[in-house]
């Protein structure tokens, strides 16, 4: 299906999945200003808002199957399918968070419904970031998504902690943002564009790239690396997931990481192709990240620091992919580690109370053998963050090393290896606290509870695990085609073809 | 007004800008040296769309919009902290530390 962006028919189509969710926040917004009062309103909007996210997935999923493509290259937004398959992720996390905060929220008392809208805006927001194809649509999908989950971190402002989160994280995203922005001013002012598929045109005709450009090249990185938290960027990530609601570090933990992670690959890589300096700083990012995140992670005993010290790691290993250029596991990779992160932060929630900072590795202390199904979920989670065969985090570090030899990133693929081991002394104590050591009393674990739609999402999670990484053959048909769609701009010529999720 | 001084001078403003980020503990003075950086880059592309068209001029319209929106949200922050600390510098924000 080709469609003409200079029509408003076509154009409405490339972004009706845009135009559904945008559409359906604003009836969520009025149903929330009408109705507001009770747990039931709360419960209401939760669905209504699953339901949004469920109609975005299928509006999303039929121009994946009608091999949607715009004629004509230098649009604003890109119609291509790596855009497809990073929106299927964002609506994922978004629909297993609301399903995980249906009973957090009722009891740890936040009753305002306005949670599951702020939700849909920063979902949107990063719908925006991954299709974006001009400087400036990115730096609007990126203010959205930040603008509502700052409210978002701060939601539960009833604790000093989770207020002491929100203006953290509001600094340190507006301090990147003005990073981020001075770069779209200097790479605009070097080329003349802000558009990414002309930006990569007029880099592959130039030669040796002024300062104005690698200025602006070398700011946009920093405020990127910001979002990503990449160490030496990272400092704000511990903080910020450790006082928000745990539903919400959830959401922040998968889903607004791999909207930066996804701008950042579709910038670098149709964008800067041309250039080669960002592919070594990338290369030291990726390095210090995964060194730094690891070994920071080794002295957590609280679970919630542990997991973001771990989601900071694990922004290095993507940091891998982007280095070796390798999208389709990038994609693999983005998804494995939305399912498992999730997955972990959703048992947390259950295990603890007023945000779960105080939750440590000894806490779990024999939770196997009181509550085997959660222990068991944990225990897939903790695998295949660890990166344990049968696990989709497995399939996916195996696919970013291939990635990284196939790219001569010799050293970059050891690294990996090396920090993965590493990551084995943080994520098996937790297991084996759950099941080889006793509980330090018989009611440690009774208020332990999901919530029904909880255990839905977990269960799916696990399932999702175990599945992809026992069959993954499927999704890597899906993600090779879907990164095949990323690439410089003098290639772009060529019509889609490949794996499509209807065939 | 030539490009040259305005790039310089917009460089100065971002960097005076980031140095107060850094170096200042009170968060609301932290909250202004932010908007000192949104604003040095509106005086880039403003001084940039003299040559490349106007395109720069509309980035700043679009610019001062997110910072608006930034800045309502940020005050609402603000003041959620000021409740719980009865102060606003970072120094009195150490429950989240490890």
């Amino acid at each position: 299906m080709s469609l003409d962006p200079t029509r408003y028919g076509d154009l409405a189509l490339i972004l009706l999945p845009e135009l559904v969710l945008t559409g359906w926040a604003l009836i969520v917004l009025l149903f929330v200003a009408w109705r507001h009062e009770t747990a039931r309103d709360l419960r209401i909007t939760g669905w209504l808002t699953f339901a949004g996210f469920v109609a975005t997935a299928g509006a999303v999923w039929w121009l994946w199957w009608r091999v949607a493509h715009a004629a004509g290259l230098a649009g604003m937004i890109a119609v291509d399918d790596f855009r497809w398959a990073c929106d299927w992720i964002f609506l994922g996390a978004a629909a297993l968070t609301v399903l995980l905060s249906f009973r957090y929220l009722e009891r740890e008392q936040l009753l305002a419904p306005e949670y599951y809208v702020l939700l849909i805006f920063a979902t949107l927001g990063m719908m925006i970031m991954a299709g974006g194809a001009d400087l400036m649509v990115i730096f609007l999908g990126l203010e959205l998504m930040s603008i509502a989950v700052y409210v978002l971190a701060g939601f539960d402002r009833r604790r000093a902690r989770s207020a002491e989160a929100a203006i953290k994280y509001f600094l340190l995203g507006a301090f990147a943002s003005g990073f981020l922005l001075y770069g779209i001013a200097l790479v605009y002012g070097a080329t003349g564009t802000t558009n990414i598929v002309l930006i990569g045109v007029q880099l592959g005709f130039a030669g040796r790239p002024g300062v104005m450009l690698l200025a602006g090249l070398a700011l946009l990185l920093v405020g990127f690396a910001f979002k990503v938290a990449a160490v030496p960027f990272h400092a704000w990530a511990p903080d910020v997931y450790d006082g928000a609601p745990t539903p919400v570090t959830a959401f922040m933990a998968t889903g607004v990481k791999a909207a930066a992670f996804a701008a950042l690959f579709r910038v670098l890589l149709e964008g800067f192709a041309p250039l080669d300096v960002w592919r070594h700083i990338v290369w030291w990012l990726a390095l210090v990240t995964m060194i730094g995140g690891n070994l920071l992670a080794l002295g957590q005993r609280s679970v919630k620091r542990m997991l973001a010290y771990s989601s900071v790691a694990h922004a290095g290993y993507l940091l891998v992919a982007v280095a070796a250029e390798g999208t389709a596991a990038f994609l693999v990779y983005l998804a494995a580690y939305t399912l498992m992160t999730l997955g972990a932060f959703a048992v947390l929630a259950a295990k603890g109370r007023e945000g779960e900072s105080e939750v440590t590795i000894d806490d779990l202390s024999g939770l196997g053998g009181q509550r085997p199904w959660l222990a068991f979920a944990m225990a897939v989670c903790m695998l295949s963050l660890l990166g344990f065969p049968a696990t989709a985090g497995f399939i996916g570090k195996w696919y970013i090393l291939l990635a990284a030899t196939q790219a001569g990133e010799n050293l970059l693929a050891a690294a990996l290896v090396v920090t993965s081991v590493v990551s084995a002394g943080y994520y098996l104590p937790v297991i084996m606290a759950m099941y080889m050591k006793p509980e330090s009393s018989e009611a440690a674990h009774v208020d332990v509870r999901l919530g029904r739609t909880a255990a839905v999402a977990v269960a799916l999670m696990t399932a999702g695990i175990l599945i992809l990484g026992v069959w993954p053959n499927r999704l890597f048909d899906l993600a090779r085609t879907a990164g095949d769609s990323v690439r410089p701009a003098n290639t772009l010529s060529a019509p889609p073809s490949g794996a499509r999720p209807g065939n | 007004m030539l490009l040259g001084p305005a790039l310089a001078i917009s460089a100065v403003l971002f960097t005076l800008g980031v140095a107060g980020v850094l170096l200042r503990r009170n968060v609301i003075v932290i909250f202004i040296c932010v908007e000192l950086m949104l604003n040095a880059v509106n005086l880039t592309f403003v001084a940039l769309s003299q040559h490349l068209g106007v395109g720069g001029q509309v980035f700043v319209f679009f610019v001062m919009a997110v910072a608006a929106a930034e800045a309502a949200v940020g005050l609402a922050i603000i003041l959620a902290v000021y409740r719980h600390q009865r102060s606003v510098d970072l120094q009195n924000m150490r429950l989240l530390k490890g």
